[in-house]
């Protein structure tokens, strides 16, 4: 169970005079049961390259394969594809549209062509995963609060029981609270489901303390790929294209320029507390 | 997949045709739809073509930008023609079950098809290498003698212009929406009528309530700074005629003058 990118490029607007090289010469693998971050500034491709791994937007060149299949083959079915990579879109509550919240989630089971009892079943079970209570299930989506509308439109995506969720900035536009809701109930659905997860981001905050590994996206290339604790140990390189490092690195940095003997591979709060308390302890 | 349409869009590149005044550009075109109208003549419409075929060689847009304008309105196309070929009355050329082909009717349907086809062109051309933006201030400009008869020019312009501008956004939008009902298991291409009515719904409630909440936005960001419609307002580049444009109107004068000429001297008509 996993997906291969293997050498894929992507133009957009090829025939006009200004073609766009959104993606080039991608390769990446991803694992069954990963939680991985995709990171990027805005515009260096993270979005047109997740919009690959389930067949929306076809590759110019090179191959994406799910599960040793070749998705470009004439006879794979898209459809079933797009049921196993599941995409949650940026901003996905603008995307509602449904009478009420249940038969918003319904959607997606409906279009696989479900038992109309199986159906249920799901929607319901994908509401209770994001913490949807059952008073709300018979709202119009439109009358819930900013988070509540991003959990339901997320549940749409979780009820067709997919093996790979890729969320496009599910954080973006939220409070500090609601972050840490989403990115606390998306690290359960990875660890109790076994789902492996894509997280698009720009913000390394938000990944730092989730993922296993982490992909620096830079105009169109893949820059690093690796643990947290090493991308972070070029924050100076990073820095170089618009993001940067968690804010612990630059303490523990600064820590170290100031001459204590800590470890500056400390990525999340905790671990840094851990460093600076070995300090004290000597 | 909605990349195919091409009305209103604008090409971009350094040409002689894109850097002219808007003003000529949306006379140009007027006249050039007043000469395609003007006679049915063979040579006329030889002329048309040659003059747009230069017109096109000049502003530096791939051709196959203007077929794209002309595939959206095939449908349109093929059903005038069809119904001037059956529905003509005259001296009859064919006749197939109940249906007569004349003489008339042939010579219409290609009159029709050469007019529409070329009036399209024609006026994609002048989107294609005019921005939105240059194009409502030429058009404000222009319309500004009906302020007489309290027409309210600005206003009216300034709505073209939101307009247009909005066509882009709420098109990626659309994109956007058809893509995430995909990744949910949307099916857009396949299906009869009906069913394709029906997976219309999800996508177009999304995108009205995006669009209303677009203009609420902007009508709020409009209002914050003060804007209050056309009274005492001046522009930052305002239009101004370069020696470029007084040629091209001479140009265009030549055009018609030709027009008129061949379509006086040489009547080449199908019918005789």
């Amino acid at each position: 169970m996993s997906i291969i990118v293997n050498h894929v490029s992507c133009v957009f607007d090829e025939d006009s005079n200004m073609p766009t090289k959104a993606l080039k010469d991608i390769n990446l693998v991803i694992n069954e049961g990963e939680f991985i971050g995709l990171i990027g500034h805005t515009g260096s491709g993270k979005s047109t390259l997740v919009q690959h791994l389930n067949g929306l937007i076809k590759a110019t060149e090179g191959a994406v394969y799910f599960n040793g299949e070749d998705i470009y083959d004439k006879d794979f079915d898209k459809k079933k594809l797009r049921s196993k990579v599941g995409l949650v879109f940026q901003y996905p509550e603008h995307q509602l549209f449904e009478i009420d919240v249940f038969s918003d989630v319904c959607f997606g089971p409906k279009n696989l062509g479900l038992s109309q009892k199986e159906i249920e079943l799901r929607a319901y079970k994908a509401l209770k995963q994001v913490g949807i209570s059952d008073e709300y299930f018979y709202q119009s989506p439109f009358a819930l609060s900013g988070g509540q509308k991003r959990r339901v439109a997320i549940a749409g995506v979780l009820a067709m029981e997919p093996e790979v969720l890729i969320l496009d900035e599910p954080t973006a536009g939220l409070d500090p609270k609601g972050r840490d809701e989403i990115l606390t109930m998306i690290k359960k659905l990875q660890t109790e489901m076994g789902i492996t997860v894509i997280l698009v981001s720009h913000s390394m905050e938000d990944v730092a303390e989730y993922v296993d590994r982490i992909v620096v996206m830079n105009q169109g290339e893949i820059l690093y790929d690796a643990e947290p604790k090493e991308v972070f140990g070029h924050y100076r390189e990073l820095e170089a294209i618009g993001l940067a490092a968690p804010a612990v690195t630059y303490i523990m940095e600064k820590c170290r320029e100031a001459g204590f003997p800590v470890d500056t591979k400390a990525t999340t709060v905790l671990e840094a507390k851990n460093e600076i308390w070995k300090i004290f302890h000597k | 997949m909605l990349r195919d349409i091409t009305l209103g869009q604008y090409y971009q590149t350094d040409s002689v045709i894109h850097r002219m005044d808007p003003r000529i550009k949306l006379i140009g075109t007027i006249i050039y739809m007043i000469s395609l109208f003007l006679y049915k003549n063979i040579t006329v419409y030889l002329l048309a073509f040659l003059f747009l075929i230069i017109v096109i060689r000049i502003s530096k847009v791939p051709f196959r930008f203007m077929i794209r304008g002309l595939k959206t309105v095939m449908f349109l196309l093929l059903i005038t023609s069809v119904f001037n070929l059956f529905l003509t009355k005259g001296e009859p050329l064919v006749s197939i079950w109940k249906l007569t082909i004349t003489k008339e009717g042939l010579a219409n349907a290609v009159y029709i098809v050469i007019r529409l086809a070329f009036l399209i062109i024609g006026s994609s051309l002048m989107t294609l290498t005019t921005m939105p933006n240059q194009l409502t201030d030429g058009l404000e400009k222009l319309m500004r003698p009906l302020k007489f008869f309290k027409v309210p020019v600005h206003e009216v312009a300034m709505m073209m212009s939101i307009a247009l501008r909005f066509i882009p956004i709420l098109m990626e939008e659309t994109d956007k929406i058809m893509k995430a009902l995909m990744a949910r298991g949307a099916d857009f291409e396949g299906g009869k009528l009906l069913d394709k009515a029906k997976a219309m719904v999800p996508l177009l409630v999304p995108l009205v309530i995006s669009a209303f909440r677009r203009a609420n936005d902007l009508a709020m960001a409009m209002e914050a700074r003060c804007y209050q419609g056309g009274e005492g307002r001046t522009k930052m580049k305002p239009l101004q005629y370069k020696r470029i444009d007084y040629m091209a109107y001479g140009v265009l004068a030549l055009y018609l003058l030709a027009v008129i000429l061949l379509g006086r001297l040489y009547p080449l008509s199908l019918i005789s």
